[in-house]
């Protein structure tokens, strides 16, 4: 079978619509996200945010962490800074263990 | 097909409670959820353990389970449901709020002539998405590149029922990626039903890992080895990059540890991510008499005590 090389883009930008769509959750629950300060849309009302880079990737991980460990908001909020923390403290670690 | 013991996949005994399930279950997924866990068998790990627990947290489905006993029959390796093994239990199939399949144990004994998974209903609709997962080098990324891709997806056939299909993609990898961010595939996610639209492939990028680059973000860190003359002295060194050979000036008296930006060096973009190198003095091995004489004379005529801060007494 021959296969076609397809065109692909990258996931830049997404509007609250597209990032529920992207997560499978509802308004509400990525408007809490944004309350919670887990993302920080560009953008001053919810109708015209556009969610961009590390706010897209902490969506999904937040969606998740919420569906496969049932961790609500605050949890998530604080599992993902955690997370980012351990995450540079493991690269420092990385860099000084080198040689 | 192999015979998958869920009893010892959540570390329980054959007659645990639903509660003790329900406990080593989040327990495991703890564990093991790959957001959490960085190791590399975390994943496969992880979705054993969903397995388990979406076969042993059913009640029907967990009879149908331990009818089938134990261990394994060892006849040739394989395991081979007994025909009728699941006469008398009525569980309904699919249920798993994941995209992706479980083992073929589990799809051929919990799945087979599955009725429509919740979201697929029928009718007119439109396609799911599919979100999946993608391994690129730092090179990669930096040049874009073409990768062949397996996907096991759901797909609903005509008489309504659910079968696991593979799939091959050649997808295009653009240029300028970061770990983390994610390529759409337009049309490329589960077909739409009826005449709908389909759904969008979603792929998270991640980098395998690197001998000398660490990304973050567009940005890459990394070690440049110099030697003592270099650090001393300073002057322009060739190092190499993905991007190419580059000159770098190294500043008079460099310390390890002093961080270089080598500006727009990194991931490609608008704008361009940076390398940042990280210096470490390296020294020779000294192994001819010539050498030798080179580092006796710096230690004869340089004055130089490291160890001048160290504190406590001289003696």
């Amino acid at each position: 079978m021959k296969v076609a090389t397809l065109q692909s883009d990258i996931v830049e930008a997404l509007s609250l619509p597209d990032l529920c769509r992207f997560c499978q959750a509802d308004e509400t629950w990525v408007i809490e996200l944004v309350e919670h300060g887990v993302l920080e849309p560009i953008g001053s009302k919810s109708g015209n945010w556009k969610f961009v880079g590390t706010s897209i990737v902490r969506a999904k991980k937040a969606r998740r962490l919420n569906r496969d460990l049932g961790i609500n908001t605050a949890g998530v909020a604080l599992v993902l800074d955690l997370l980012e923390e351990r995450d540079a403290l493991l690269r420092r670690l990385a860099q000084n263990e080198i040689h | 097909m192999d015979f998958k013991d869920y009893y010892k996949t959540l570390g329980v005994s054959s007659d645990a409670s639903a509660d003790e399930i329900k406990k080593a279950f989040r327990k495991a997924a703890r564990k093991y959820h790959p957001d959490i866990n960085t190791g590399a068998d975390a994943e496969a790990k992880f979705k054993d353990v969903n397995e388990a627990y979406e076969v042993l947290k059913d009640p029907e489905r967990r009879a149908a389970y331990d009818q089938l006993g134990q261990e394994p029959p060892q006849a040739q390796g394989r395991y081979q449901p007994p025909p009728g093994w699941d006469s008398g239990y009525e569980f309904s199939s699919g249920g798993a709020e994941h995209d992706e399949a479980f083992s073929d144990f589990f799809e051929t004994l919990f799945r087979r002539g599955a009725g429509p998974t919740r979201g697929m209903g029928a009718g007119t609709g439109q396609g799911s998405d599919v979100h999946g997962r993608i391994e690129i080098t730092i090179e990669d990324a930096y040049r874009g590149a073409e990768r062949k891709l397996s996907i096991r997806s759901p797909v609903v056939s005509p008489n309504g029922g659910v079968t696991m299909q593979d799939r091959t993609i050649a997808v295009r990898v653009p240029k300028g990626i970061a770990e983390g961010q994610h390529i759409r595939l337009a049309g490329k996610g589960s077909p739409g039903l009826g005449g709908g639209k389909a759904g969008d492939l979603f792929l998270e990028v991640a980098f395998a890992a690197h001998p000398v680059y660490r990304p973050e973000g567009k940005n890459l860190h990394m070690d440049l080895p110099i030697t003592p003359w270099e650090a001393a002295l300073g002057g322009h060194i060739i190092m190499p990059t993905p991007d190419g050979k580059v000159d770098l000036r190294i500043p008079k008296n460099a310390r390890t540890g002093q961080k270089m930006r080598l500006k727009g060096k990194g991931l490609p973009g608008t704008p361009a991510g940076d390398i940042i190198a990280t210096l470490k003095i390296v020294n020779p091995k000294v192994e001819t008499d010539e050498a030798r004489a080179l580092f006796e004379k710096m230690a004869k005529e340089m004055p130089f005590d490291p160890r001048a801060n160290l504190g406590g007494t001289k003696r």
